[in-house]
């Protein structure tokens, strides 16, 4: 749906230059809600306001539902008529709202109708529907300083859908927001994800915005994407920060004579009883240093740090059990933290099948 | 002098001031407004960036400024009379009220502008708004409080110089306070000429920071412009018709 290629950005302000994105390539399948995270200065506002061009990319493209938005734009500064049609179609929260203030709630929503020229009786009709939809019909005749916070989100919400588009772009829509206002407003986005098949591309800094409500994601540092896929996939792949942060383990082994595993449940595997079987099995004695359930990308997830006794070579049937169970598993080396070459092909290959299951 | 010869003087003299004021203010609205957007839109960064034209339009309204109000109708004077016939008379005064009071509110309605948030313009911007329909629909009227402020502002102003009209018998407040106050040394009506103004000016400012606070409750974003309020303690000066320097400068 939101497909750019090589997207580069780069800021010149008195000589100097600021590479804000650096050649990225983002693929935003149609009906997910993609996440990119990153912190501020990764130019992760600078990719989303790419998207529909109000910023200008210095080189790459952007293609929105089949069609080259970077072709559209026309010569000079000002945006042309074809790319201002397509800009209507679609849709944009922002972080503070951007409601007008002299309009009430009703004729902020019908701006956009206003713009692409519908009838006094449309628009009226349409932004009705809309605050119902988001759940401030009774708030049509307000201001917008007299709402809270989430309110006026909500109101941004029912704007963006006025024009009905296909793909709604969320730039920190929920940074400026309590956490409870928060997750309401990230589930109204999962709602409207589901019930109208909207495209939803969003960036934010928040970890959690992307567990609650992202199918897939991206992580962005200093303009580059450094780590992308569905949820599943990124949880899958060892070493993936995203994952980590997504879904930390944490626990220090008893000491150094044994093995520290960290397994990650995906899809059915979840609900099996892993851990007691092993036990029962080959007779060892499992600690369990950490753990955690989860439902991310509404599917659920889990993620465990076990320990078994005795150095890995002694544990590999154990092992090998896991992961028939259809398990991934890694090896937490107790100095580096970090995986072993061997261990990570192993586990990659593993990877590719449990994305599969789960993306299914 | 009683306060029977006084009353048609006065009555006259107001109704003139309010006539030049009137149309000059109105003028200075039309032409002021599109001129103070067009300062903004045409500034570094701006949605219609063109830094000569922003350079030129800035120069003419500095310069416009920068002339002292008796010296500008003087100037103006053969125009003045393309325009109207004449030189005399509160017709003729129109003309240089007008044009003096053209750049001052440009130069007001692009600081009200330019406070508009960026935000809200990109807003329109990603919904497919032109140029034309962020001017329209966010430019005015988000700034609308401000506008109306910078409106009083200028009316106060507009006053003022319309006060110096008088010396090119335009008539008017002004004219009173100078030909009988100051020549004839006729303190009492001078004293009754400066109660008016002080009055017209105190109601022409209640009205107009009442309309601009009507306006900002339903926004709820901060209170009136801080011009305003600082124009409000120096009252006293701006009500002294005769003291024109004085009045430009708070102005």
């Amino acid at each position: 749906m939101i497909t750019t290629s090589g997207l580069t950005k780069i800021y010149r302000s008195g000589g100097r230059e600021v590479t804000a994105i650096d050649g990225v390539d983002l693929h935003v399948r149609e009906g997910e809600v993609f996440g990119v995270i990153g912190q501020s200065g990764a130019g992760k506002s600078s990719l989303i306001r790419c998207v529909n061009l109000l910023e200008r990319p210095t080189s790459g493209t952007v293609t929105v539902d089949g069609q080259d938005l970077t072709a559209l734009a026309g010569r000079g500064p000002r945006a042309s008529k074809a790319l201002r049609q397509a800009r209507s179609r679609i849709g944009m929260v922002f972080q503070h709202f951007n409601l007008l203030s002299s309009r009430t709630v009703q004729e902020n929503v019908e701006l956009p109708l206003e713009i692409l020229g519908r009838s006094g009786r449309e628009r009226s009709a349409k932004a009705l529907e809309l605050l119902d939809l988001v759940g401030l019909a009774d708030k049509a005749k307000a201001y917008p300083a007299q709402l809270s916070g989430g309110q006026k989100q909500r109101v941004g919400i029912a704007r963006a859908l006025a024009g009905d588009p296909k793909v709604l772009l969320s730039d920190e829509a929920t940074s400026a927001l309590d956490p409870e206002t928060t997750r309401s407003i990230l589930q109204l986005l999962r709602d409207l994800n589901r019930q109208l098949g909207l495209t939803v591309l969003l960036i934010t800094h928040e970890m959690d915005v992307v567990k609650t409500v992202c199918d897939s994601a991206a992580l962005m540092e200093r303009g580059r994407v450094v780590e992308s896929g569905t949820v599943g996939e990124l949880l899958a792949t060892p070493g993936s920060q995203l994952a980590a942060a997504l879904f930390p383990v944490g626990g220090d082994p008893s000491g150094p004579a044994g093995t520290v595993l960290d397994i990650t449940f995906h899809g059915e595997s979840t609900g099996r009883p892993v851990i007691s079987q092993l036990a029962r099995n080959y007779n060892v004695d499992v600690s369990i240093l950490g753990a955690a359930v989860d439902t991310v990308g509404g599917a659920q997830i889990g993620r465990m740090r076990i320990e078994l006794p005795g150095r890995y070579e002694d544990n590999v049937v154990p092992v090998g059990f896991l992961r028939e169970q259809g398990l991934q598993v890694e090896l937490v080396d107790p100095d580096e933290e970090a995986v072993d070459p061997d261990e990570e092909a192993v586990v990659n290959a593993k990877a590719v099948v449990n994305a599969k299951e789960v993306t299914k | 002098m009683t306060w029977s010869e006084m009353q048609p003087l006065l009555s006259q003299a107001s109704w003139d001031t309010l006539y030049m004021v009137g149309w000059s203010t109105l003028i200075a609205i039309v032409g002021g407004l599109p001129l103070g957007v067009l300062l903004v839109l045409t500034d570094r960064g701006g949605l219609l960036q063109n830094v000569v034209a922003n350079k030129v339009i800035g120069q003419v309204v500095n310069i416009a400024r920068s002339l002292p109000f008796i010296i500008l109708m003087v100037a103006l004077m053969s125009f003045t009379r393309l325009i109207t016939g004449t030189t005399i008379g509160r017709d003729a005064a129109i003309v240089p009220l007008a044009i003096g009071a053209i750049p001052f509110f440009a130069r007001l309605v692009e600081t009200a502008v330019r406070e508009v948030d960026h935000g809200l313009v990109e807003a329109v911007q990603a919904m497919g708004g032109n140029t034309w329909t962020i001017v329209r629909k966010v430019l005015v009227p988000e700034a609308l409080p401000s506008l109306i402020s910078s409106a009083t502002t200028t009316v106060v102003a507009l006053i003022g110089y319309s006060a110096m009209a008088g010396t090119v018998g335009a008539g008017g407040l002004g004219d009173i306070a100078i030909r009988y106050g100051y020549q004839r040394f006729e303190t009492g009506l001078m004293w009754v000429t400066v109660a008016v103004l002080a009055v017209v000016i105190a109601l022409i400012q209640f009205a107009g920071d009442a309309g601009a606070r009507a306006l900002h409750r339903r926004g709820g974003r901060g209170g009136p412009a801080p011009r305003l309020r600082l124009l409000k303690a120096k009252e006293p000066d701006t009500a002294t018709a005769t003291d024109a320097a004085g009045i430009r400068r708070t102005a």
